[in-house]
C-alpha cells in the first residue's frame, strides 16, 4: 500500500492583499524614506507574511536595503536620514516615540552581507546577546548554545571546539555563527541582508537550505542581488525600482509570469 | 523584430544571439516540415514515386533539427537561467519541436501511400484526400506564420479552424467506409487513404497544439486541455494576470 505524506509545507500562495492579521508578521504603510533631499523610498505599502520567507529584489539604489533596514530602525543611525508612513509589528508602529529600539532589534534581528562575528570565541558569540539580557546561568546558556548553532546547521561542525575562535571559522561557517548569534535571542523576525553575497557556491547553498528551515520558527526578509536565490529561497518577492514598489507578488508567479513590464525586464536580463 | 519577442534587449549580447539562433532554427524546421507535408500532399494527387521518395529520404533533417534544437535549448537553460517571457519561450519551443517532429512523420506515413500503386477505380479515393490536405496544409502554414510573430489571434483561428478539419475527416471516413461497403477487394486501398486522412487529421491536432504554446508564451497561461470559450476569453481578455507585455 503507497501511503502519501500529505504535503505539510506552508507554501499554498497567500492573497497578499489580503492577508488576515493571524497570517500578517509586519505591514508597511505609505513609508516615505528620504535623506536630505533625495527622496530614497516613495508611497512603499506592503504586508509581510508570517513563517514565510519574503525576498526584496531589484538594481542597486532602488532603495531594497534601505526599505529592510528600516524595519529595524537601522537607518536611525544616518542623521539626515527622515521617515514618512508606519511600519506595524502586529498592532504597534516601531516608529512610535515610545518604542524601546533596543527591545524592537531583539524580536528583529539582523544579518549582514559580510560576516561579522565579534573577536571572541564561538560560545561567546552565540549567547553574546543573552549575556547583555542579562542571563549568566551556564546551564541555559550552554543549552541556547546548541539549540542556535543545530538551528543554524553548524552545531555538528563546531560542537568540539566551541571555545576556539569565531576567526577560526571559514566565511560560510561565519555567517552561519552571525545567524546562530541572531536566533539565540528567539527574535520574532530576521533580516538577512545579501546574507551570501561573500560566500562561495556552496556555502551559499547551505545557507539556502537554511533559510528554508529557519522560516518554520521565524519570518524571514532577505535582500539578495541573486535573483536566482529569490527565488529558490522565497515565497513571496517584491520587486523595487527607483525606490518604488513596483510588483510584490508570491515568487512562482513573479518569476514566470510578471505582471509588470519593469518586473519582466529586470528578471530578463534586459537592463540593470 | 515584433514587440513581443523582444530577444534583443538582454544586457547580454551572448543571450540575445542565442535566443535568436534557436528561434530562426525553429522557423527553419517549421519551413521543412511544411515542405514535407505539401510534397507528400503533391506526390499523392500526382502519383509522383519520385516526389514521395525524396519526402522519405527527407524525414531525418527534420529529426536533427528536433534533436539540434532540443540541444541547444538545454544550453540556454543551463547557462542562462531564463526567466518569465524568455523562460516561456524556451519552454514553448521544447513542446513545438515535439510536435513539429511528428507532424514530419505524419508526412512521411502519407509518402509512403504515395508511393503504393493505385488503379483507375481507386483514384477517387485520393481526390477525396485532396480538400482535407489542402485545409490541414493551410493551418500549418498558418500556425508557423503565428509562431514566428507570436500572433495569439492567428493562433486563435488555426485553433479554431481545426474543428472543421475534424468534420471533414468524419465526412472522409463515412464516404470511405461506403468504397469497402460497395467493393470489398478494394478494402486494403482503402484503409491506405483512410491512414492518410488520420495522419492529416492528428497534423490539424498538432497546428492545434502549437497554437495553445503560442498563447502559453504572450499570456503566460497554459491552455492546453480547456474549453474552447475559455482559450478564446484567455486571447481576446485582458485576464487578470496578464503577463507584461509591451
Amino acid at each position: 500500500m503507497i501511503s502519501v505524506t500529505p504535503n505539510t509545507s506552508n507554501t499554498e500562495t497567500l492573497d497578499l492583499a489580503n492577508l488576515t492579521t493571524e497570517q500578517t508578521a509586519l505591514t508597511i504603510n505609505d513609508l516615505n524614506l528620504y535623506y536630505g533631499e533625495n527622496q530614497a523610498l516613495h508611497q512603499v505599502s506592503m504586508a509581510i507574511p508570517k513563517n514565510r520567507v519574503t525576498a526584496f529584489i531589484g538594481p542597486s539604489g532602488c532603495g531594497k536595503s534601505t526599505l529592510l533596514r528600516c524595519i529595524n530602525r537601522m537607518n536611525d543611525l544616518v542623521e539626515i536620514c527622515r521617515i514618512e508612513g508606519e511600519i506595524k509589528l502586529h498592532d504597534k508602529n516601531i516608529y512610535d516615540k515610545d518604542v524601546d529600539v533596543a527591545a524592537l532589534r531583539r524580536r528583529i534581528g539582523m544579518v549582514f552581507q559580510r560576516p561579522n562575528p565579534f573577536p571572541k570565541s564561538i560560545y561567546e558569540n552565540v549567547v553574546y546577546g543573552m549575556r547583555l539580557m542579562g542571563v549568566s546561568d551556564r546551564r541555559v546558556l550552554d543549552e541556547v548554545v546548541e539549540n542556535s548553532l543545530k538551528g543554524a546547521a553548524l552545531w555538528d561542525e563546531v560542537k568540539d571546539r566551541l571555545n576556539d575562535s569565531a576567526f577560526s571559522l571559514s566565511g560560510g561557517q561565519q555567517q552561519r555563527l552571525v545567524i546562530a548569534r541572531s536566533i539565540a535571542i528567539e527574535p520574532e523576525v530576521l533580516l538577512l541582508d545579501e546574507p551570501t553575497s561573500a560566500l562561495d557556491p556552496i556555502s551559499t547553498l547551505t545557507i539556502e537550505e537554511l533559510i528554508t528551515e529557519l522560516k518554520a520558527k521565524y519570518t524571514v526578509v532577505i535582500v539578495t542581488h541573486n535573483m536566482q536565490q529569490a527565488a529558490r529561497v522565497s515565497d513571496q518577492t517584491a520587486f523595487m525600482y527607483m525606490g518604488k514598489l513596483i510588483e510584490y507578488a508570491d515568487t512562482n508567479t513573479l518569476f514566470t509570469t510578471p505582471s509588470e513590464k519593469k518586473t519582466e525586464d529586470y528578471i530578463t536580463g534586459r537592463y540593470g | 523584430m515584433d514587440a513581443n519577442l523582444n530577444t534583443s534587449k538582454h544586457i547580454s549580447g551572448k543571450f540575445n544571439e542565442e535566443l535568436e539562433a534557436v528561434r530562426n532554427k525553429v522557423l527553419s524546421m517549421g519551413g521543412l516540415v511544411e515542405q514535407q507535408l505539401h510534397n507528400a500532399l503533391m506526390a499523392i494527387e500526382n502519383s509522383d514515386q519520385e516526389l514521395a521518395e525524396r519526402v522519405l529520404s527527407s524525414d531525418h533533417r527534420v529529426n536533427d533539427f528536433e534533436v539540434q534544437i532540443d540541444e541547444a535549448c538545454i544550453q540556454i537553460i543551463a547557462k542562462r537561467q531564463p526567466a518569465a517571457s524568455d523562460l516561456r519561450l524556451v519552454i514553448a519551443i521544447f513542446r513545438t519541436i515535439a510536435d513539429l517532429e511528428r507532424i514530419g512523420d505524419e508526412a512521411e506515413r502519407i509518402a509512403r501511400v504515395a508511393k503504393e500503386s493505385f488503379n483507375k477505380d481507386q483514384q477517387q479515393f485520393l481526390i477525396s484526400l485532396e480538400n482535407l490536405g489542402s485545409q490541414v496544409l493551410a493551418m500549418l502554414h498558418k500556425v508557423l506564420d503565428a509562431f514566428a510573430r507570436m500572433d495569439i489571434e492567428a493562433a486563435l483561428e488555426v485553433h479554431q479552424q481545426d474543428a472543421q478539419a475534424d468534420r471533414q475527416y468524419e465526412a472522409l471516413t463515412r464516404q470511405l467506409m461506403t468504397y469497402m461497403m460497395e467493393d470489398p477487394r478494394g478494402i486494403p486501398k482503402v484503409m491506405d487513404v483512410l491512414w492518410s486522412a488520420r495522419s492529416l487529421e492528428r497534423i490539424g491536432d498538432r497546428c492545434q497544439n502549437i497554437a495553445e504554446y503560442i498563447v502559453f508564451f504572450a499570456k503566460g497561461k497554459d491552455v492546453r486541455h480547456v474549453s474552447p470559450e475559455s482559450m478564446e476569453r484567455t486571447v481576446k481578455g485582458s485576464a487578470s494576470n496578464k503577463p507584461a507585455s509591451d
